[in-house]
């Protein structure tokens, strides 16, 4: 047995490497200096030197929302921990699977204030789905295989694992994964097959239905998305999607009604507020997307499918909630919809398209053109009319305006091909998060559609970019403020900008170039297109500085706290001019 | 949105758990973090073999507020079982306390008379102070505490509801 004993830093690389991981984004320091010597004796794992821990963690992030993989960090003991937090309440609001790997004092120490210890599984209880303190070297790959399969399993999440200094150079046994199984946690994948009929039966006898579907269908896997396709189509019901869910049905099909809630379309909430049959897949009733709760689509009956039990009646009671992995369950409501031959009230189902018509033809996301300023509403739509027909295109976005237009003229057809911060609404999340997609799909495009002041919050990754020679390319919708709190301000706190405007902002060109980047620069609207041209055609990373309308707003928009009819379509429409007539009749 | 308004429901429930470290903070880190009740929580090892604890809650709010704390508790991955006892059927809920009174003369003589009704032991006695041992349902032993309060009380220790549901059918 002692023959094939290994230290626990080999232990810990061994089971890396039997859960397939090929990528480490990381930063080292006194703590998982074994660790970090290891790494150093081998070559099956590749290690990402980033620039802050907090940029570790969007980075794995983006790396697993991109490949369905699990995304890996790796930091020392006590602020290396804590750099991290961040980023693991984000994978743990939008459900993204990370296993965070940290370093901790000896074991004999815990406890002690030693130097750079910080009572992590503590810290971070609340904002993982799981972690672990490894005691017992014996332990080490049994806990680091059960950390990847909670990760990934059921409703994904990020997991700590902390790993004594002690603990890494003790010797011990390794145990395979295939000689662990967990003991408790086990979702349910099946969904119960006499409540999907009676969700089919009630989808059946609809006159006004809507599919509201969200990132769990991303969560699933590209076959859940294609097995929503196939639903969509079959049932001829209209779909909206989540934030979160954008990819999980074609944009470009005629029975997507385009993205709901807050920032959402006109059509998608009108449906939602008027429906009287609601198919909730993979999507968690978020305030962003309820708006007032009492007011919350009165009159429909609401199903829904979820592999949470938790999601299921946590905001809005539902007449059928099933509980079941989306891919699972579509795969059965379409088996169950075959075989009832069940079918709609075309009559009705044909007033119901005519109503969407009717509100679509409101053209919600239409803006003031001009050819002055650059509206960023333009600059989104020219980036996707010139990347939308390239291979692979990923979008990541920072949190503000420009995060919600590129959600709304940024048109995805493909799963996996979009990564945000939705639930956290984290700042800084998408240049470090375009860095991992990058190192996930070398060849791709990865464009981070960014706000000036997002962006710095973790600029410092351009530094671990230049590194790899990732061609990462940032595009800065640059208003010059913190448009999003701005527009708050503006619309209900009386145009008074409280400090919101970005003084002293750095010459992003120079600051591309300090950074070995390209700094591109657009002021006027004719320059738009050639700057998005050479920043594609560019092998390297880009920095392309889009000067826009300062105080353009993002619209439609429903104010916190206010019901889905009572939408504000555009500059002028104040909290009081309801877009209503149209949709009260449905009320 | 009618389960909003509902009114609140106590409810008792039983947990299952691996004993293993930070599983007690798990839990009631739920509870705080997303603002539920504690009424009353017991905590202790139930089957060393499989190293396993059983946490009894005693917990209120709305039907759908209760839903959510069983899903919730579900969700957590040292987690075995979720039972609600409440729900479940007849259940058996007891609890022990320990009472300490000090009183002289007739207050000292009217305790034990009490405590004899009650069927309270007395576990530790001096010339002036008594410690009654009581076990019953909460209901019992608040209505003791508050008969000892005008005697004497001068100390109470409480372990809360222990529950188990009537019958042979195990958790
Ligand atoms: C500035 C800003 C504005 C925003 N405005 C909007 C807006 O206008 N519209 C909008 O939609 N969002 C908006 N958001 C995002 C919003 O906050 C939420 O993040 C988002 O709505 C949640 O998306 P979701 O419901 O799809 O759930 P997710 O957070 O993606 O959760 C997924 C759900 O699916 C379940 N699930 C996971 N895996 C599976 C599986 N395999 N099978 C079945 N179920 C599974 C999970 O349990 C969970 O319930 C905004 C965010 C920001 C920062
Ligand atoms: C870390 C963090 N701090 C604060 C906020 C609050 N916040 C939301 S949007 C926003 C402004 C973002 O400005 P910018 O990146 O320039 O985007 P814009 O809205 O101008 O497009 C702020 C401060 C946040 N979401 N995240
Ligand atoms: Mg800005």
């Amino acid at each position: 047995m002692a023959d094939d004993q290994m230290n626990g830093s080999q232990i810990l690389l061994k089971a890396l490497e039997e859960q397939g991981v090929d990528v480490i984004f990381g930063y080292p320091g006194g703590a998982v200096l074994p660790i970090y010597d290891e790494i150093f004796k081998q070559d099956a794992i590749r290690h990402i030197l980033v620039r802050h821990e907090q940029g570790a963690m969007h980075a794995a992030e983006g790396y697993a929302r991109s490949t369905g993989k699990v995304g890996v960090v790796l930091v020392t003991s006590g602020p290396g921990a804590t750099n991290t937090v961040t980023g693991l309440t984000d994978a743990l609001m939008d459900s993204i699977p990370v296993v965070c790997l940290t370093g901790q004092v000896p074991t004999h120490l815990i406890g002690n204030d030693a130097f750079q210890e910080a009572d992590i599984t503590g810290i971070t209880r609340p904002c993982t789905k799981h972690n672990y303190l490894v005691k017992d070297v014996n332990a080490l790959a049994r806990m680091v295989h059960e950390a990847f399969y909670v990760a990934r399993s059921g409703r994904p999440g990020p997991v700590v694992v902390d790993l004594p200094k002690d603990v890494m150079t003790a010797m011990g046994d390794y145990t395979p994964v295939s000689r662990v199984t967990h003991r408790t946690y086990k979702p349910r994948m099946k969904g119960d097959i006499n409540l999907i009929r009676r969700a089919v039966d009630i989808m059946a006898a609809a006159k006004r239905p809507i599919l509201y579907c969200g990132g769990g269908i991303i969560n699933s896997g590209p076959a859940a998305s294609q097995l929503l396709t196939e639903f969509v189509r079959l049932t001829g019901f209209p779909c909206t999607l989540t934030v979160m869910g954008l990819g999980a049905f074609p944009a470009s099909d005629p029975l997507y009604l385009g993205m709901l809630g807050m920032h959402g379309t006109y059509e998608a909430n009108l449906a939602m507020h008027g429906c009287d049959v609601m198919v909730a897949i993979g999507a968690r009733f978020d305030d962003r997307i309820t708006g007032r709760l009492a007011d919350f689509s009165p009159n429909s009956r609401k199903i829904h499918i979820d592999i949470d039990p938790s999601s299921i009646n946590k905001n809005v009671p539902v007449e059928v909630g099933i509980v079941g992995d989306v891919g699972h369950v579509l795969e059965d409501m379409i088996k169950v919809w075959k075989a009832e031959q069940a079918s709609p009230d075309q009559k009705a189902l044909a007033e119901w398209w005519k109503s969407i018509d009717q509100w679509r033809a409101r053209d919600c996301l239409r803006y003031e053109k001009s050819t002055k300023v650059i509206k960023p509403q333009y600059a989104l739509q020219r980036l996707y009319e010139l990347t939308k027909d390239l291979d692979d295109v990923y979008i990541t976005t920072e949190v503000g305006q420009h995060q919600m237009w590129a959600a709304q003229h940024y048109r995805f057809d493909k799963p996996n091909h979009w990564m945000t911060s939705g639930g956290l609404g984290t700042m800084g999340y998408g240049l470090p998060a375009a860095m991992g997609v990058q190192v996930a799909h070398p060849k791709a495009l990865v464009i981070d559609i960014a706000g000036e002041a997002s962006v710095i919050m973790n600029i410092q990754e351009m530094s671990t970019i230049a590194q790899y020679r990732l061609p990462v390319k940032v595009f800065i919708l640059n208003n010059e403020y913190m448009g999003m709190v701005r527009q708050w301000q503006e619309l209900l706190y009386g145009g008074r900008y409280a400090e919101t405007y970005m003084h002293c902002l750095p010459d992003f060109v120079k600051l591309a170039e300090a950074f070995q980047a390209v700094g591109l620069r657009a002021t006027k609207p004719g320059e738009v297109d050639d700057v998005i041209r050479e920043m594609i055609e560019t092998d390297r990373a880009v920095i392309a500085d889009i000067r826009v309308d300062q105080m353009e707003n993002c619209f439609p928009m429903i104010p916190s706290g206010a019901a889905h009819n009572e939408m504000l379509l555009g500059p002028g429409d104040e909290a009081e001019t309801p877009v209503a007539e149209e949709g009260m009749v449905l009320v | 949105m009618t389960t909003q308004t509902e009114t609140e429901i106590q409810t008792t429930i039983a947990v299952l758990v691996d004993n293993e470290p930070g599983v007690l903070a798990r839990v009631i880190g739920l509870f705080s973090g997303r603002g539920y009740n504690i009424e009353s929580l017991t905590v202790a090892e139930v089957n060393t073999q499989e190293g396993l604890s059983r946490i009894t809650i005693v917990t209120s709010g709305t039907p759908m507020v209760i839903e959510q704390i069983k899903a919730q508790l579900e969700r957590l991955v040292p987690v075995h079982k979720v039972c609600d006892l409440t729900m479940d059927g007849a259940y058996v809920d007891r609890e022990l306390a320990l009472v300490k009174v000090k009183s002289t003369g007739e207050a000292r003589v009217e305790s034990l008379r009490v405590a004899e009704i009650f069927r309270a032991r007395v576990v530790d006695s001096t010339s002036e102070s008594f410690v009654f041992e009581i076990v019953g349902d909460t209901g019992k032993l608040n209505a003791f505490i508050n008969l000892m309060e005008p005697l004497g009380l001068v100390d109470v220790s409480r372990t809360g509801v222990a529950a188990i549901a009537r019958g042979s059918r195990p958790l």
